[in-house]
């Protein structure tokens, strides 16, 4: 019993302790997107990678403006972030009351999400990555054939739009160990912005066309992952400075080599 | 004689050091709304020149993206920003200089970038094709509003946009660098070559 309550220790401490973050291995496989390239459903195959188990939370996010003051609230460029960043802290180097340590960061840009992972020697990931990922359930690497799954997601996001997200580590983890991919928060992706050019990318207004919802439903080859189209809609109506109040990130590593 | 000579020399220190000063702020410093206030990128160009990104503040450019193995669109885009740079130079007399950074650095070492100029005659300093060494390309390619996104086959998914940058690094203008030059953004050009 005691040796149980000490072992619990180190895990209450976490949130606090600004720990190293906590990456698991993602074998390499086949895995079909659910959006089109060209029409057609995209078929790929995913080198091995390791994500972070959950996302990067405020105490990780102070630990990282602490030591990379360009990009505290305040001195970062509005070029690279928003007016509304990091906005729900109380102030640039304290998080304050209203915000808990182990809830995931949000409210952050895209290039400082993007920094936030070159800190740790890591990337954000692609889209297929994260996509390949959350398509895995507690049981199954692939779960996005269940219909109770599917709905289970869409109510979890449509219930808590525009809300901060709540604390991490609530739900069972996937089949690779990783947490809170889908239901809690957005995350960006590295090439979330290209998620939906129009093919000919030289056809004269496809760059603002990237940011219409229609284009990206257009653009899904499976259209029962409405959780999916809603998350990749919400994304894709960000510009890289700008801040959303659901809007998170985590980051992969290439795997070691032995 | 030897006093004076001294004082002299030290006035002379003195007024240096506060012109230095008193004009230092507004040239060292980055505005906020400036491309070269990304994090520091290290590039290499064509002829193996490694330069950092942020020197090149102080002229007005043209700066873009794009990837060596490129078939369709990258090439037209070069070509537009050739044809550009002769219609700027005939009407004003002025060169606008041109960057355009891989955001394939993977694939594109020197030799390919050598291979690209190359096949399109294009040379430092009026037109520079660039790879990253240190740095991270996907930040400029973010304040520059282009996209990319690997494909299975190995390809990318991108937009093309090729941004003017005034001589502190603000954009003033941007162009899809599709068809002829659009007279208004020639105009744009020859405003920020007229006003540096």
């Amino acid at each position: 019993m005691i040796s149980r309550q000490l072992a619990l220790i180190p895990m209450l401490m976490l949130p606090f302790a600004g720990k190293a973050a906590d990456y698991v291995p993602i074998p390499a496989g086949q895995f079909e997107s659910a959006l089109a390239i060209a029409g057609h459903a995209a078929k790929l195959r995913l080198a091995a990678f390791s994500m972070r188990s959950e996302p990067v939370t405020n105490a990780e996010f102070l630990v990282f403006v602490r030591q990379h003051p360009e990009w505290q609230r305040g001195q970062v460029p509005s070029l690279l972030a928003g007016a509304n960043y990091l906005r729900q802290w109380q102030r640039p180097l304290e998080p304050g009351e209203s915000v808990l340590p182990d809830q995931p960061v949000t409210q952050v840009s895209w290039f400082a999400a993007r920094a936030y992972c070159g800190s740790e020697q890591a990337r954000l990931p692609n889209w297929y990555e994260w996509e390949y990922v959350g398509a895995a359930d507690a049981t199954r690497a692939d779960a996005r054939r269940d219909p109770v799954r599917n709905q289970d997601l869409l109510s979890a996001i449509e219930g808590t739009s525009g809300h901060l997200p709540g604390v991490i580590g609530t739900r069972p983890a996937n089949v690779y160990g990783v947490r809170d991919l889908n239901r809690l928060l957005w995350e960006w992706t590295g090439d979330y912005a290209a998620m939906f050019p129009n093919p000919d990318a030289r056809v004269p207004g496809s760059v603002a066309n990237l940011a219409l919802c229609s284009g990206s439903a257009l653009a899904f080859a499976d259209k029962n992952q409405y959780a999916l189209m809603m998350r990749v809609a919400a994304l894709s109506a960000l510009r890289p400075a700008d801040t959303a109040p659901r809007v998170g990130f985590r980051c992969v590593r290439e795997p070691k080599r032995k | 004689m030897m006093m004076q000579r001294r004082l002299t020399t030290l006035f002379a220190l003195a007024l240096l050091s506060f012109v230095a000063v008193a004009s230092s702020p507004p040239s060292s410093r980055v505005v906020a709304d400036s491309v070269y206030a990304i994090p520091m990128l290290t590039l290499r160009d064509q002829q193996g020149q490694l330069f950092d990104f942020a020197s090149l503040r102080g002229k007005p450019r043209l700066v873009g993206m794009f990837y060596g193995s490129c078939q369709m669109a990258c090439p037209l885009e070069i070509e537009y920003l050739k044809h550009l740079q002769r219609v700027v130079a005939a009407g004003s007399g002025k060169s606008i200089s041109v960057l355009l950074v891989s955001f394939d650095p993977a694939r594109d070492d020197l030799a390919m970038l050598r291979k690209v100029a190359g096949e399109h005659h294009v040379w430092p300093p009026a037109f520079r094709l660039a790879r990253t060494e240190r740095g991270d390309e996907g930040m400029l390619a973010g304040v520059l509003g282009i996209a990319y996104r690997q494909l299975p086959g190995g390809g990318f998914s991108h937009n093309v946009r090729v941004s003017l940058l005034d001589a502190q690094g603000r954009i003033v203008a941007a162009t899809d660098a599709s068809g002829r030059p659009a007279p208004a953004f020639l105009r744009s050009v020859d405003e920020a070559l007229k006003n540096p």
